[in-house]
C-alpha cells in the first residue's frame, strides 16, 4: 500500500494550465524531493494534495482512501500536515502557544469554549517535546515576533511534527537560511523517523538531493524526470531545463 | 506556559484580581454616590451598551469580522419583547421568546455572510441590518412603523422590583457581570484561542484540521446572543421601542465603541460605551455641538492610540514608567494586542 498516491492531477488557473497529468508514489517512508524551475507548479501541486486547491481532474489517495472530495481541514485529521514556504505563523503569540494552535488542531478539545486553555498541561508538555526536537524549547515562551526567520522555519517544521503526520509536505524547508541554519534544519529533518513519509519541494540541490529517496522534476507543471537522484541528475533532461545548460 | 507559575506573573495576577475587586465594588457603589435616578439611568445605560459592545467585540475583535448589523440583532430582541408583552403575554415569555427569535436571526445572519470576509463581510451585515431596520419601519401592521411600541411594566425578578433607576442598575449590573465573565472565559479557552487564529492565519488554521466556517459561526452566535441580551434591557430601559435603535447609525455606534476602546480586550468595548453614552447624555447638555466633540475624541483616539483607548493608555502608561528610569520586568505587547494577553510572558527589558 502507498502512502500517497497522485494520479493524473491537472490544474488550470483560466487558460494557464499549472498542473498536467501529475503522478506520485510515495511508499510509506519515503523522501521524495520534488524540484523544478520557478513557476513549474510545485507549491500548487502542494496545494493540490493538500486540498487548499480543488483539482480539476485526477484524484489523490492517502493510504488507499480517496481524498480528492475531502476538505483541507479533514486531510490533516487523517495525518496529512504541511509547512509553507511563505511562512504562515501566527506573530502576535509564543513560539509555544504557535505549536499549542497545531496540537489543538487535531484534539477535540478545540470546541472547548469555557476551559482555560494555559492550564491544558498535557498539550504544553507535548507543544515542549515537538519544540524540543526542533531544539527551540529554551525560548518557547517567546513572542513569534521577537524571533529570527531561521527560527520561524523551524517553528513550521515543530508545527507540522506536534501533529504526528503520516504524510508531511515540506515546501522549501530551507528557503531564505543561512548555511549553518540549513545544516541545522537538514539534521533535523534526517532525525525524523522513517514511518513518516516526507515529500519535500526544493531548490537548493546540495542539501535536499542526499536526503531524498527519490526524485521529481517539475517543469510547466508536468512531471518530466522522475527517478533515483543517479538517475534524475544523469538525465540529459534535467540539464536542459534545471541545470541551465 | 510555564512562566505562568513564576513568581512575577502571579504577583501581577493578584494585582489584576485585586483592581478586579475593586472596580466591582466601585460599580456596586455607584447608586450610592450618585443618588439622582438620572445618572443612576446613564450608568445603566453604559452597562448595557458595554454589553452590546462586548457582543460585537466577539466578532470585530476576536474573530476579525467587522459587523454594520449588529443594530439589526439588537433590535430584533427588544421588538419581540415589547410585541409579546403588548400581546398580553408575560415577561418570563417574552424575554425568552426574544432570545431564542434573536438566536435563529442570528444563525441566519451568520449563513449569509459568513460565505465572505473582510469589506463584503462589512457589506452583507450592513444590508441584513438595513432589512430589520426597514421591516421595523415599514411593516406596520406589526411594528407600529415609526410610532414604535410601548412597554408598560418592567418586570420583578425574584419579587425584587426593577421600577426605580436603582433596581434596574442592579439588575443590568449582574447581567453585565455576567456577560462580561463568559466573554473573559471564552478569550482564554480553546475555542477562543482557535478564533484569534482564525482571525489571524485562516488558511493556516484550516490545514491544522480546525474548521473555520464553524468557529466562526459559533462566534457569531456568542456575539448574537450578548447582543439580543443588550436589546432586551435596552427596551425594559426605555420601556419603548421604535425603528430608530436599529438604525445604520446605531450599529455605526457600537462599532465606534469597539474600536475607540479597543477591539480585541476585555475592557476596551466598556470604556467605548462609557465615552460615548457620557457624551451623548451628559455632555450633550453642555455643549450643543456634542457630534462634533465625539467626533474629535475619535479623532483624537486614532491618532495617539490606533489600538484604542485601553490598550493605548496601558503602553503610554508603561512608557511614561520607563522614562521614570524604574527598571522592572515588561509584559511582553501584553494588552496591547487581543488573545496575547494571557499568552504572552515575561521577558526582561
Amino acid at each position: 500500500m502507498s502512502a500517497l498516491v497522485v494520479n493524473n492531477l491537472c490544474k488550470s488557473f483560466g487558460g494557464l494550465r499549472v498542473t498536467t497529468n501529475v503522478c506520485l508514489d510515495g511508499a510509506p517512508g519515503e523522501r521524495r524531493l520534488i524540484i523544478g524551475p520557478n513557476g513549474a507548479g510545485k507549491t500548487t501541486l502542494f496545494n493540490l494534495i493538500t486540498g487548499e486547491l480543488t483539482a480539476d481532474a485526477g484524484w489523490v489517495k492517502l493510504f488507499d482512501r480517496d481524498i480528492t472530495r475531502l476538505p483541507t481541514r479533514k486531510r490533516a485529521h487523517l495525518g496529512m500536515a504541511r509547512t509553507y514556504q511563505i511562512i504562515t505563523l501566527f506573530p502576535q503569540n509564543t513560539i509555544a502557544h504557535n505549536v499549542t494552535l497545531a496540537l489543538l488542531g487535531l484534539s477535540r478539545l478545540r470546541w472547548n469554549p469555557w476551559a482555560e486553555l494555559v492550564r491544558q498541561e498535557h498539550l504544553a508538555m507535548q507543544a515542549r517535546e515537538a519544540l524540543r526536537r526542533v531544539g527551540l524549547a529554551q525560548i518557547a515562551d517567546r513572542p513569534l515576533s521577537q524571533t529570527s526567520y531561521g527560527e520561524r522555519r523551524r517553528v513550521e517544521i515543530a508545527m507540522a511534527l506536534a501533529q504526528n503526520p503520516k504524510v508531511l509536505l515540506l515546501d522549501e524547508p530551507f528557503a531564505g537560511l543561512s548555511i549553518d541554519e540549513r545544516q541545522e534544519v537538514r539534521k533535523l529533518l534526517l532525525a525524523i523517523p522513517r514511518d513518516v513519509t516526507i515529500v519535500m519541494i526544493e531548490h537548493d540541490m546540495d542539501v535536499a538531493l542526499d536526503f531524498a529517496d527519490r526524485i521529481s522534476l517539475l517543469h510547466f507543471g508536468e512531471v518530466i524526470v522522475e527517478g533515483t537522484r543517479a538517475e534524475v541528475v544523469a538525465n540529459p533532461r534535467t540539464r536542459e531545463v534545471y541545470l541551465g545548460e | 506556559m510555564s512562566g505562568l507559575q513564576s513568581p512575577p506573573m502571579t504577583r501581577a495576577f493578584n494585582g489584576r484580581h485585586l483592581a478586579m475587586a475593586a472596580a466591582v465594588l466601585a460599580l456596586i457603589a455607584v447608586p450610592y454616590a450618585i443618588p439622582e435616578g438620572y445618572y443612576v439611568n446613564i450608568a445603566s445605560q453604559i452597562l448595557l451598551y458595554a454589553i452590546f459592545a462586548m457582543g460585537l467585540n466577539v466578532l470585530v475583535g476576536y474573530a476579525g469580522l467587522v459587523s454594520l448589523g449588529h443594530a439589526g440583532l439588537f433590535g430584533i430582541a427588544a421588538y419581540v419583547v415589547a410585541y409579546l408583552l403588548a400581546a398580553g403575554h408575560s415577561h418570563t415569555v417574552a424575554i425568552l421568546a426574544a432570545l431564542v427569535i434573536s438566536l435563529v436571526s442570528t444563525a441566519g445572519f451568520a449563513a449569509l455572510s459568513l460565505r465572505a470576509s473582510g469589506i463584503s463581510f462589512i457589506m452583507i451585515t450592513l444590508a441584513l441590518g438595513e432589512i430589520i431596520w426597514g421591516v421595523a419601519y415599514r411593516w406596520i401592521s406589526l411594528t407600529n412603523g415609526d410610532n414604535g411600541i410601548s412597554v408598560a411594566t418592567r418586570p420583578a425578578p425574584f419579587g425584587f422590583s426593577l421600577s426605580s433607576a436603582t433596581g434596574f442598575y442592579y439588575a443590568t449590573l449582574i447581567v453585565f457581570l455576567l456577560a462580561m465573565a463568559a466573554v473573559a472565559i471564552f478569550v482564554r479557552s480553546p475555542l477562543g484561542a482557535a478564533l484569534c487564529g482564525t482571525r489571524d492565519q485562516p488558511r493556516r488554521m484550516n490545514a491544522l484540521g480546525y474548521h473555520v466556517w464553524m468557529i466562526r459561526f459559533c462566534a457569531f452566535m456568542f456575539s448574537g446572543l450578548l447582543t439580543a441580551v443588550a436589546g432586551v434591557l435596552f427596551v425594559y430601559y426605555t420601556e419603548f421601542i421604535s425603528p430608530q435603535a436599529l438604525a445604520l447609525t446605531a450599529s455605526a455606534e457600537g462599532l465606534l465603541m469597539v474600536i475607540s476602546g479597543g477591539a480585541g480586550t476585555l475592557l476596551g468595548p466598556v470604556f467605548g460605551a462609557a465615552l460615548v453614552v457620557i457624551v451623548k447624555n451628559v455632555v450633550s447638555a453642555y455643549v450643543t455641538r456634542w457630534n462634533f466633540m465625539l467626533g474629535a475624541i475619535f479623532v483624537a483616539i486614532v491618532v495617539f492610540m490606533p489600538e484604542g483607548f485601553v490598550p493605548g493608555a496601558v503602553r503610554l502608561a508603561r512608557a511614561a514608567w520607563r522614562k521614570r528610569g524604574r527598571s522592572r520586568p515588561a509584559i511582553a505587547i501584553a494588552e496591547s494586542r487581543p488573545c496575547t494577553e494571557h499568552m504572552n510572558v515575561e521577558r526582561e527589558p
